[in-house]
C-alpha cells in the first residue's frame, strides 16, 4: 500500500521502537498507579526545548539538532518531575494537585518561549511546534537512528529493572522489607518514563506521548494476567501503534504523527476492551446474561417442582424454550422430571449447609452448582439417608 | 513531657548485648505530621518467642512493625536484629503486610507472589528455575494452597489471600517472622492453618511477631505479649503481662470490666 523510501522506512522502525519501549515502560507506571505524573513529565519539557534553541542559536548554531533539544528537554522534565515529588513530599498537596501545578506551570513558560523564538531576529522557522504534536516532516536520518537507538537502550534497562519495579508496584511494604529502596525504584522507573518522553518528542510530541505510554498497558490489561505478559503485548502494541502510525503520517505529511499513532493504539485499545476474552466487554456481557438465565431457569424449576406459579416474563421464556413448560405454563414430562431433581439437589444442599463440619464443601453453595461437582455419590447417599420427605423447609 | 523518657536515651547505652536477641527496639519514635503515632517505645522480643504486639486501634501497633522494618521512616530510635543493623540482616527476616495494603487485581498468579520471597536469591536478572517453584509449591503446601499455584490472585477469598501471603513469607526461610494482622477478616479454616504454621515455625526454633487484634485468642496463640498504647504499657510472657491490670492500663476504658475479666490470664 505505501510505497516507502529508505528513509521513510527508517523512521517507521524507529517509531516502532519507540513505541514498544513506551509499552513496555508504560506497563511499570500502570501498574504503580502513577500514570498521571508522565503527563506532569511530558508538559515539562517544552521549555527545555524551547530554552535549547534559543541557547544554541545564540551560540550561532543551528539550534535545530535533535540531541540539543533532547538535551534541553531531559533537563527541564527532570525539573518538573522533581518539583512534583517534592510538592508531594513537603506540602500538604496531593500527587494529582501537584501534577497539576506543575504541569500547567512549565506548559505555560514553554509557550512564552516559544512565542519569544518566533519574534527573535534570526527569524528562522524554528519548526518547534512539531514538539508539540509530533512530526515525522523533515526528518534527518540521524534523527530516526537516534530515535531507535534510545528507545533500545530504554528497552534494555527497563529488562534489568523489572523484577524489582514488579514487586514495588505489588506490595511496596514488602518491598521495603527485603530492601529495596521503594523512592529509589520509583525514580528509576520516572527516569525511564522521562527517557521514553524524551525520545518520543519527536515523533509522538509531547501533548500526546502520555498516550502511547498508557493506552498499550491499559489495552494488554484485557489479554492477560500476569505481569510480565502484560508488559510484553503491551510492548507489542506500542511497536505497532508506533511503526503504522508512523507509516501513515509519512504518506500524507500534512498530518501530525502524534495524533495518527495516538488513534491507531486507541483503535487496539478499543478492540481489545470489546473483545478479549474473559475480561473484554462482550465477555463480561455474555457471561452475565448466561449466569442471570441459569438463575432464572433454577428459580423457574423449583416453583414448578413445588406447584408454584411462574410469574417473571424471562423465566417463563427461558423454561419455554428449554421445553420445560408449555404455553399453558404447565410443565412438560422434562420439566416435571428437572424440576424434581433441582428440588432434590437443593434439599441436599440444605442439608450439607445446616450440618456442622462441612465448611468447605458447603461452601461452594452459589445456588447453581449440582452437588454431583463438589460431593462423591457415597457422601450424596449419606445425605440421602438423612433426608425428611418432603418439599424445602 | 517532663516526665516522659527521652526518646534514644537507652539506646545510646553501648554495653548492651544484644546478640541473641532476634528484634531489639530502642527509643523508638515515629510521627505523621507533629504528633507520634508511636513514642520512645522500647522492644526486646527473646529468641523462640511468639509475641503479639497488642493495643486499642490507633495504638500504632502496625506502624511499629513499619517503622522497626524501615518501610517508613523514624523519627529516632534504634533497631537491631541479631544485634546487628537491619540493613545487613535483611535476609533473616520476614514481613507479611496487611492483605488489604495491596491491590489484589493486579495482574499476577499466586505462585509468583511466593516467588516474590524469593528475591533475594533470584536477585534482578536471575532466572526463575524450576527448584525455585518447587519451593515455593512447598511453601504454598504447607499453608493448604498447592491446588491454587496458577489462580489469578483475584479469584481468591480474603483467607486464601492471607495464605498466600504467608506462603510467600515462608519461601524467604527466614528467622524472624513479622505478621500485620495476619488473623483479621480470615475464615476459621484459615486462622487454624495460619496458627499450625506459626507454631510449626516457633517449634524449629524461629521467632514470630504478630500484630494482633484478637484478645480472646492471644493465651492460645501466643508466648509473650506486648502492650502498646503510643507508648509501651507492658511486655513479657503471656501469663504475667496479659492481666486484667495491664489491659485496663492499655485499652483504658475501652474495653468494659467483664471483658476484661472473661479474656485476662489467670
Amino acid at each position: 500500500m505505501f510505497d516507502l523510501g529508505y528513509n521513510a522506512s527508517l523512521v517507521a522502525i524507529g517509531a516502532g521502537l519507540l513505541g514498544l519501549a513506551a509499552g513496555v515502560t508504560g506497563t511499570f507506571l500502570f501498574l504503580r498507579k502513577r500514570a498521571l505524573v508522565s503527563d506532569a513529565i511530558s508538559h515539562s519539557t517544552l521549555p527545555g526545548v524551547a530554552l535549547a534553541f534559543i541557547v544554541m542559536v545564540s551560540f550561532g548554531g543551528d539550534g535545530r539538532s535533535l540531541v540539543g533539544l533532547m538535551a534541553g528537554s531531559a533537563l527541564s522534565a527532570a525539573a518538573g518531575l522533581l518539583a512534583v515529588g517534592w510538592l508531594t513530599r513537603r506540602t500538604r498537596l496531593a500527587e494529582d494537585a501537584a501534577i497539576g501545578v506543575v504541569l500547567s506551570v512549565f506548559f505555560g513558560l514553554g509557550i512564552v518561549l516559544l512565542t519569544v523564538i518566533q519574534a527573535m531576529s534570526a527569524g528562522r522557522q524554528a519548526g518547534l511546534e512539531g514538539y508539540l504534536l509530533g512530526s515525522t516532516a523533515g526528518m534527518l536520518r540521524t534523527d530516526a537512528l537516534i530515535i531507535a537507538v534510545g528507545g533500545a537502550l530504554v528497552l534494555a534497562l527497563v529488562a534489568l529493572l523489572r523484577r524489582m519495579l514488579i514487586v514495588t508496584a505489588f506490595d511496596p511494604e514488602f518491598a521495603g522489607s527485603i530492601g529495596i529502596d521503594t523512592g529509589r525504584a520509583d525514580l528509576a522507573m520516572m527516569g525511564l518514563v522521562l527517557a521514553v518522553t524524551v525520545v518520543g518528542l519527536k515523533i509522538v510530541g509531547l501533548i500526546l506521548i502520555v498516550a502511547l505510554l498508557i493506552l498499550p498497558p491499559v489495552a494488554a490489561r484485557f489479554w492477560s494476567d500476569r505481569a510480565g505478559s502484560v508488559a510484553l503485548i503491551a510492548g507489542g502494541i506500542g511497536g505497532v501503534s508506533g511503526a503504522v502510525g508512523a507509516m501513515l503520517s509519512v504518506s500524507a505529511p500534512a498530518l501530525p504523527t502524534g495524533p495518527i499513532i495516538v488513534l491507531v493504539a486507541f483503535a487496539i485499545f478499543a478492540m481489545s476492551m470489546l473483545f478479549a476474552p474473559r475480561r473484554g466487554v462482550v465477555a463480561a456481557l455474555i457471561r452475565h446474561l448466561s449466569f442471570r438465565n441459569r438463575v432464572h431457569l433454577r428459580q423457574g424449576l423449583l416453583a414448578l417442582a413445588q406447584g408454584q406459579p411462574v410469574y417473571e416474563a424471562l423465566t417463563r421464556r427461558l423454561l419455554r424454550r428449554a421445553g420445560l413448560i408449555r404455553a399453558d405454563g404447565v410443565a412438560t414430562g422434562a420439566g416435571t422430571a428437572q424440576a424434581a431433581k433441582a428440588l432434590l439437589d437443593e434439599r441436599r444442599w440444605q442439608w450439607l449447609r445446616a450440618s456442622e463440619g462441612t465448611g468447605a464443601a458447603a461452601a461452594r453453595y452459589d445456588g447453581l452448582t449440582p452437588i454431583e461437582t463438589v460431593l462423591t455419590a457415597d457422601q450424596i447417599a449419606r445425605i440421602d439417608s438423612q433426608l425428611r420427605p418432603g418439599g424445602l423447609v | 513531657m517532663t516526665q516522659l523518657k527521652l526518646a534514644a536515651q537507652e539506646g545510646a547505652a553501648p554495653v548492651e548485648d544484644l546478640s541473641d536477641i532476634p528484634l531489639a527496639i530502642r527509643g523508638l519514635t515515629v510521627s505523621y505530621g507533629s504528633d507520634p503515632a508511636v513514642f520512645s517505645v522500647d522492644m526486646t522480643v527473646p529468641e523462640g518467642a511468639m509475641l503479639a504486639v497488642i493495643g486499642p486501634n490507633g495504638a500504632g501497633k502496625s506502624t511499629l512493625l513499619k517503622a522497626a522494618l524501615g518501610v517508613i521512616p523514624k523519627l529516632s530510635g534504634l533497631v537491631t536484629v541479631y544485634g546487628q543493623p537491619i540493613a545487613s540482616q535483611r535476609r533473616r527476616i520476614a514481613y507479611v503486610p496487611q492483605r488489604a495494603s495491596v491491590d489484589w487485581d493486579f495482574p499476577t498468579r499466586v505462585i509468583d507472589v511466593v516467588l516474590m520471597g524469593l528475591y533475594r536469591d533470584l536477585g534482578l536478572l536471575g532466572r526463575v528455575r524450576r527448584s525455585h517453584r518447587d519451593q515455593a509449591r512447598a511453601c504454598l503446601a504447607r499453608v493448604g494452597m498447592e491446588g491454587f499455584a496458577d489462580r489469578q490472585i483475584g479469584q481468591l477469598s480474603g483467607g486464601q489471600q492471607q495464605r498466600v501471603f504467608l506462603a510467600r513469607a515462608l519461601a524467604q526461610a527466614a528467622d524472624l517472622y513479622l505478621l500485620d494482622e495476619p488473623f483479621a477478616g480470615v475464615d476459621a479454616a484459615t486462622e487454624k492453618a495460619i496458627v499450625t504454621v506459626l507454631k510449626a515455625l516457633r517449634d524449629e526454633g524461629r521467632t514470630v511477631v504478630c500484630v494482633h487484634h484478637d484478645l480472646a485468642t492471644v493465651t492460645d496463640y501466643f508466648s509473650h505479649v506486648f502492650l502498646l498504647n503510643r507508648r509501651k504499657i507492658a511486655a513479657g510472657p503471656v501469663a504475667k503481662v496479659f492481666t486484667q491490670q495491664m489491659l485496663q492500663a492499655a485499652y483504658g476504658g475501652r474495653l468494659s470490666g467483664g471483658q476484661i475479666d472473661r479474656i485476662a490470664a489467670s
